[in-house]
């Protein structure tokens, strides 16, 4: 039995498991040194300033120990010597799919998204390992100004731009993630609104990784200039492998006065993928960041989006659901600083753990002394689904002016007998029943996603309790 | 009584819970289109009567048979039982936060009557008309099932889904506890319109008869420790209700 089929069978029905055959164009021997990372820099061919930083990013990385919260046994089997840091697939990133290598454009016919831009999607990246290998935005939006390209694409044709944002929200010594992409990034989505402009349907970027023991570093820069409005939504695949594949992204928002950000995830990673990914946004005066963020896949995720709020009367918000399953564990929560008066935040967490998986919400919110007339809101929920399963919270709160309005809540349920028997007994099997019960949890999540999405993680999660009745 | 005239049989029932036996041997046959009562104090075994007959996992069977139409329930679950036409409506249903009633209704029926009866506007029609009658306004849709109900709200919505659902068999566990005379009165009408003419039963449990001056039952079953002790017509809710449960016990 080969490795592939032995890790499928593990992950049970992940629907986006396969694989194709890689045909790559460019592809790096495993691991890391400043010599790939200058190779990348150069293959890219970037001004100097950007090689600079990506190898000052190297060093600290290396220096940098490895974090000492999240699951730190299943961190220290990191092999970052067994992962391929650049892999491209593609020659170029087409606007039209049907220039798109077939292979490709078929995973990606697969996972929907050509139907899903057509329908209801205001432009599309499609990045494949390394790559953009598409990228399209609606005319009228170009019209307008707004600018929606792939990172690399974006540093080419915009550097002044990146150059005054990058690493602006998220610095390369933030952690030793953050580090990692910097040195290595490559991909991602590069968004610039113009002051007043109502982008009002989403634009999607989803990220696939296709080939074995490939490190996704994708990096992300979205800026909404004043009175301004953008919704971003990200999904990721991976095919299920038997070794691991490594994904470490940096997400860097920056909300300019009375603009709007909403920034949603479906990360729907294989159970064989390290998701370590940094997000964090600035919010000036009266603007507003919504983080909603769903993660349902990989073996290890460590992600707590976060909200500065820098300016007066700003708004943070960061709503969550993790499902971890057999040999998962979602380490995840919120950061939100008020560091600015009349600044008001809202978290809202929920995870439910299953077959021995492992949910730890975690989060963190301050006030800082000068910010006046703070209101903050953290409820976190877990719902546990069998004995071995575990579920822990880790709620901090700072809060160093006695101004502000702090509501916490914290539950931790389980699914009775009695709620499973009233569901069954309206004709529903016991699947069907716990899919019932999972899906109104995760409710307050799903109703603020896209139909397409909501209906489509409503499916995923049915997926997951089939076969979970003994 | 034919075998064809039964719907319900219930023969020799012995049943518990963690080895306590609870039902010790009961005797039932209902027939289509007739509503019967078994009453009882509490403890008497009347909520097991109710869970057995719909399956639920907790209860063990040691004896007996529970026979809906000819086949034998006792090893099918409680789901596949629904879909055989036996209803529950409980004494306590169960809240489930984030599962709109709409939805869930619609979903209910298309498991219970088919797909293509909770499609298009015959299914919508016969939802508000069921709901006009029960008094339930239409915001109750987008509210979560059993999720912040007042007593009487949860009764109405058993009620609701009894009439959506179009059992064989309906079993109402205390289904008037908690409610006022106006809700004892619109809850009895649903259970008339939904089993009155047709050739479906209702098995009503109550500890007390106020139910059953609105919805007049064929025959009174008295639950005493686990045996139905006395039978009779609607005269017997009646004795009980002036009489009290002791005089069954010297008898």
């Amino acid at each position: 039995m080969s490795g592939d089929s032995e890790a499928r069978e593990a992950v049970g029905e992940y629907k986006a498991g396969w694989h194709d055959p890689e045909n790559s164009t460019i592809r790096f021997d495993f691991g890391l040194s400043e010599e790939v990372v200058r190779q990348i820099s150069e293959l890219k061919e970037e001004p100097e300033w950007m090689t600079d930083i990506r190898v000052k990013a190297f060093k600290h990385f290396s220096e940098r120990p490895m974090p000492t919260w999240g699951n730190m046994s299943m961190l220290e089997e990191i092999d970052f010597e067994n992962i391929c840091y650049y892999l491209k697939s593609s020659d170029s990133t087409e606007r039209d799919w049907e220039d798109v290598p077939e292979d490709i454009r078929n995973t990606f016919e697969r996972l929907g998204i050509p139907e899903a831009e057509q329908k209801w999607l205001s432009g599309v990246t499609a990045q494949y390992e390394s790559e953009a290998v598409y990228h399209s935005i609606r005319e009228d939006l170009e019209k307008q100004g707004v600018i929606f390209l792939d990172m690399d694409s974006g540093l080419k044709e915009y550097p002044e731009i990146v150059k005054k944002w990058f690493c602006s929200v998220v610095p390369y010594s933030d952690n030793k993630f953050s580090a990692l992409n910097t040195a290595v990034w490559s991909g991602g989505s590069f968004i610039y609104v113009p002051e007043g402009v109502h982008v009002e349907m989403p634009v999607q970027a989803y990220f696939r990784i296709n080939a074995k023991n490939m490190g996704q570093f994708e990096r992300t820069l979205i800026i909404a200039d004043k009175g301004s409005s953008i919704h971003y939504v990200e999904g990721c695949t991976a095919p299920s492998y038997s070794t691991d594949s490594l994904h470490s992204a940096v997400v860097e928002l920056v909300a300019l006065p009375g603009s709007h950000i909403r920034y949603s995830t479906i990360q729907n990673w294989s159970s064989n993928v390290y998701n370590l990914v940094t997000k964090r946004g600035i919010a000036h005066e009266d603007a507003k960041i919504e983080w909603v963020d769903g993660n349902i896949g990989s073996k290890l995720t460590m992600k707590y989006p976060a909200v500065i709020l820098k300016g007066e009367g700003s708004h943070a918000e960061v709503i969550s659901v993790a499902y971890s399953g057999e040999g998962q564990h979602q380490d995840a929560g919120a950061k939100i600083h008020h560091l600015a008066s009349n600044t008001t935040s809202k978290i809202l967490s929920k995870s439910i753990s299953k077959n021995g998986g492992r949910g730890t919400y975690r989060g963190m919110v301050t006030v800082s002394p000068k910010a006046d007339n703070c209101k903050l809101n953290v409820v976190c929920d877990a719902l546990i689904l069998d004995e071995g399963s575990r579920s822990d919270t880790y709620p901090t709160m700072e809060v160093a002016n006695p101004s502000a309005r702090c509501e916490h809540e914290a539950s931790v349920s389980k699914v009775s007998d009695d709620q499973l028997f009233y569901l069954m007994s309206r004709g529903h099997s016991e699947e069907e029943s716990l899919a019932m019960i999972v899906n109104g949890f995760f409710e307050p999540f799903t109703r603020e996603l896209p139909m397409e999405y909501a209906v489509e993680l409503n499916q995923l999660m049915a997926l997951e309790m089939e076969g979970s009745i003994g | 009584m034919s075998g064809q005239s039964t719907l319900l049989e219930i023969n020799d029932l012995h049943a518990g819970i963690d080895g306590n036996e609870i039902l010790r041997g009961i005797n039932l046959k209902i027939g289509p289109g007739e509503i019967h009562a078994i009453m009882g104090r509490n403890g008497s075994g009347k909520t097991t009567t109710a869970n057995v007959i719909m399956g639920h996992p907790d209860f063990d069977v040691e004896k007996g048979d529970v026979i809906l139409e000819g086949e034998s329930l006792l090893e099918l679950e409680a789901w596949e039982r629904a879909r055989k036409g036996v209803f529950l409506s409980f004494q306590y249903p169960q809240a489930v936060p984030g599962l709109q009633v709409g939805n869930f209704l619609r979903k209910s029926v298309a498991s219970i009557r088919g797909e293509d009866e909770a499609k298009g506007s015959v299914f919508r029609e016969e939802l508000t008309s069921a709901m006009e009658s029960l008094d339930i306004p239409r915001s109750f849709m987008s509210r979560y099932v059993n999720d912040g109900f007042s007593g009487g709200e949860k009764k109405r919505f058993e009620i609701l889904q009894l009439m959506l659902l179009k059992p064989r068999l309906a079993v109402l566990d205390e289904t008037d506890s908690g409610l006022d005379i106006d809700g004892i009165r619109t809850v009895s009408e649903g259970v008339n319109a939904a089993i009155r003419g047709t050739d479906s039963a209702a098995l009503i449990i109550t500890h007390y008869s106020r139910i059953l001056e609105h919805v007049q039952p064929d025959m009174v079953h008295v639950l005493l420790d686990g045996r139905i002790v006395a039978s009779g017509g609607p005269e017997l809710a009646t004795k009980l209700e002036v009489r009290g449960y002791e005089w069954l016990k010297e008898e």
